[in-house]
């Protein structure tokens, strides 16, 4: 199977990932091959076979909902680019 | 006394507290090394001597303390230097994951095994070098540039905990953390001569590691010996109210002092689909005879059957990239990690992305995008993780009759730096025989168990049922026991 250019641009775009041309003719052509190696797996009989939801037996705990303290504002903050008035700031989104 | 580099993190820890050693004289030494010998090696990405000695100097203070009145409370590792992987979370240290889309990202809180070890009297040395989001093989995908093999510096490390492996080859540090999402842990141990264990799915929590494949992710650890490496994962394990996934099987109570070297009764398998063609030769008869020692020991070896193996591979690089391409939509130049400016906020996602991710990680996404997206997702995801299902059945079929697995971490030993090039299914290969343990969630040990003609380090690994890590240390401790190949050390120490 080959991925065509507007296939990976598609994803690219799912993926909110500027590529640029020489980008997209590489990845067409790699993500065929590992798509092609992975084809293999359509030939195993999976009728009847749950898919693994967790890897371990043991449920997940249940714990006292309980408040306690977690980072502040400006810890949360302080890794950010852009920022005002304790928020985050980018362009507008909305006209 | 012997050299400190020479010394068992046991024997460092007992020096410790009976005042023949400080914390400072030990953090010093690595100190130097690491300025010695990191420019050609380059296992580290950050290293701040200020920081690691005020903290020894401070471990040197309660260790004093302590000698003057026992009946105080000690941490059980104070004074004990180690390196973290990068993409562990240690506050006040930068945390780039290897990329550039985290560079000068400052975390603001340790992750849950860094603050645990924090806890017990650690002290932090550094950080070390990753393939970008601990995606790869080699090391070679870090973004700030490759880490050398300490046995040949033309070679890989292996990937993607290159720079902790290399660290405690290189004896940059006594012991350090990885993770392992398909074999970062134990191909870089194998690589670099040393011991790399992989805990169980959920035994350590993740809380504060950045996410790859999230239901493959296990912070592991690495030291010269198992013996070395068990006072680490004793302190990392255990259930986190941060981390959903972990579990509260206690660890049992176990040690490897005074334990006489044999494993009487212990029923290994050798899987016959980990022993297939296009293994190199000296690595197949190295495992071979790390085998026949193991008969030696007491144990009992049968061959045993894996059949879904071949599918871990494609399984694995549908499932990891999925999850990844989910775990990194979070990278968007808003909270965190430089920003590309742009008019229009979808461009800047969309620049930041593109240009701070580099070459493997956006495959990895684009191909987790594709496998996840509408039209493919029963095709590719679904069906992988129904395969996923049987590959883990295998393991649960072959625990019934073997206590731990023996098999190959890698086909072949360290290859050369570019040797892959750009061709990345040849690079996903070197993953073939770690991968399995990951997609059922079991845990794993690498240990080295000879050389090649070259004097490349080969690598074994033993896999046991969930939450059996004490069969894995017993094992790995009682063949170290009658072997030297771990204490070997690269010929690099001509400077320090």
């Amino acid at each position: 199977m080959k991925l065509t250019r507007e296939e990976v641009e598609h994803i690219a775009e799912l993926a909110r990932l500027r590529l640029s041309g020489q980008e997209k003719v590489r990845y067409a052509e790699q993500l065929s091959d590992i798509l092609d190696y992975a084809a293999r797996l359509q030939s195993v009989d999976t009728s009847g076979i749950s898919p693994t939801a967790r890897v371990s037996s043991t449920g997940t705990g249940l714990r006292e909902d309980k408040i306690h303290s977690g980072l502040s504002q400006k810890q949360l903050l302080e890794n950010a680019p852009d920022t005002e008035k304790g928020q985050f700031r980018v362009p507008p989104i909305l006209e | 006394m012997s050299e400190i580099i020479d010394l068992s993190l046991g024997e460092l820890l007992a020096a410790l507290r009976a005042g023949d050693l400080t914390s400072r004289e030990i953090v010093s030494t690595y100190l130097y090394r690491i300025e010695q010998l990191d420019a050609s090696l380059h296992a580290f990405l950050f290293v701040n001597p200020e920081i690691s000695l005020s903290q020894a100097d401070k471990a040197d203070k309660k260790l004093q303390e302590w000698r003057k009145d026992p009946d105080q409370y000690l941490p059980a590792l104070a004074g004990l230097p180690i390196a973290i992987k990068d993409v562990l979370c240690v506050s006040g240290m930068p945390c780039t994951s290897g990329s550039k889309i985290l560079e000068g990202f400052l975390p603001p809180y340790d992750a849950t095994a860094v603050k645990r070890l924090r806890e017990a009297g650690v002290i932090i040395l550094g950080k070390t070098n990753t393939d970008e989001f601990a995606m790869g093989s080699s090391t070679e995908n870090s973004a700030y540039g490759p880490t050398h093999n300490p046995w040949d510096l033309e070679r890989v490390p292996g990937g993607s905990s290159g720079g902790s492996a290399t660290a405690v080859s290189a004896r940059l540090a006594p012991a350090a953390l990885g993770t392992d999402t398909g074999g970062s842990v134990r191909q870089p141990a194998s690589f670099c001569g040393v011991t790399g264990l992989k805990p169980t799915y959920g035994r350590v929590s993740r809380y504060g590691l950045v996410a790859y494949g999230s239901s493959l992710d296990v912070v592991g650890a690495m030291g010269v010996s198992a013996a070395d490496i068990l006072p680490l994962f004793e302190v990392m394990a255990g259930s986190d109210t941060l981390d959903a996934t972990t579990f509260d099987q206690p660890l049992p109570d176990f040690d490897l002092v005074n334990r006489e070297p044999e494993l009487n009764g212990l029923r290994v398998g050798i899987p016959e689909e980990y022993f297939i063609d296009g293994i190199q030769e000296a690595v197949r008869r190295a495992v071979r005879s790390a085998i026949e020692k193991f008969e030696d020991l007491g144990a009992r070896v049968e061959r045993i059957n894996l059949p879904f193996t071949e599918y871990a591979l494609p399984v694995y690089y549908l499932i990891a990239p999925a999850e990844a391409s989910a775990n990194l939509a979070r990278f968007d130049g808003i909270r965190y990690g430089p920003r590309l400016d742009a008019d229009e906020m979808w461009d800047i996602y969309r620049n930041t992305r593109g240009e701070k991710f580099g070459a493997e990680v956006k495959r990895r996404i684009m191909l987790g995008t594709y496998a996840l997206s509408a039209g493919y997702y029963e095709a590719y995801y679904g069906q992988a993780q129904k395969v996923r299902t049987l590959i883990k059945t295998d393991f649960e079929s072959a625990f019934q009759s073997v206590d731990v697995i023996a098999a190959p971490v890698a086909p072949t030993t360290a290859f050369r730096i570019g040797e892959h090039g750009d061709d990345p299914l040849s690079m996903y290969l070197e993953d073939i025989f770690t991968l399995p343990a990951n997609l059922a969630g079991v845990p794993g040990i690498s240990f080295p168990v000879g050389f090649d003609d070259q004097g490349l380090p080969i690598g074994m690994q033993l896999m046991a049922p969930h939450f059996m890590e004490k069969t894995l240390f017993e094992a790995a401790h009682a063949y170290q026991q009658v072997t030297n190949w771990h204490t070997q050390r690269p010929a690099l120490d001509k400077a320090a």
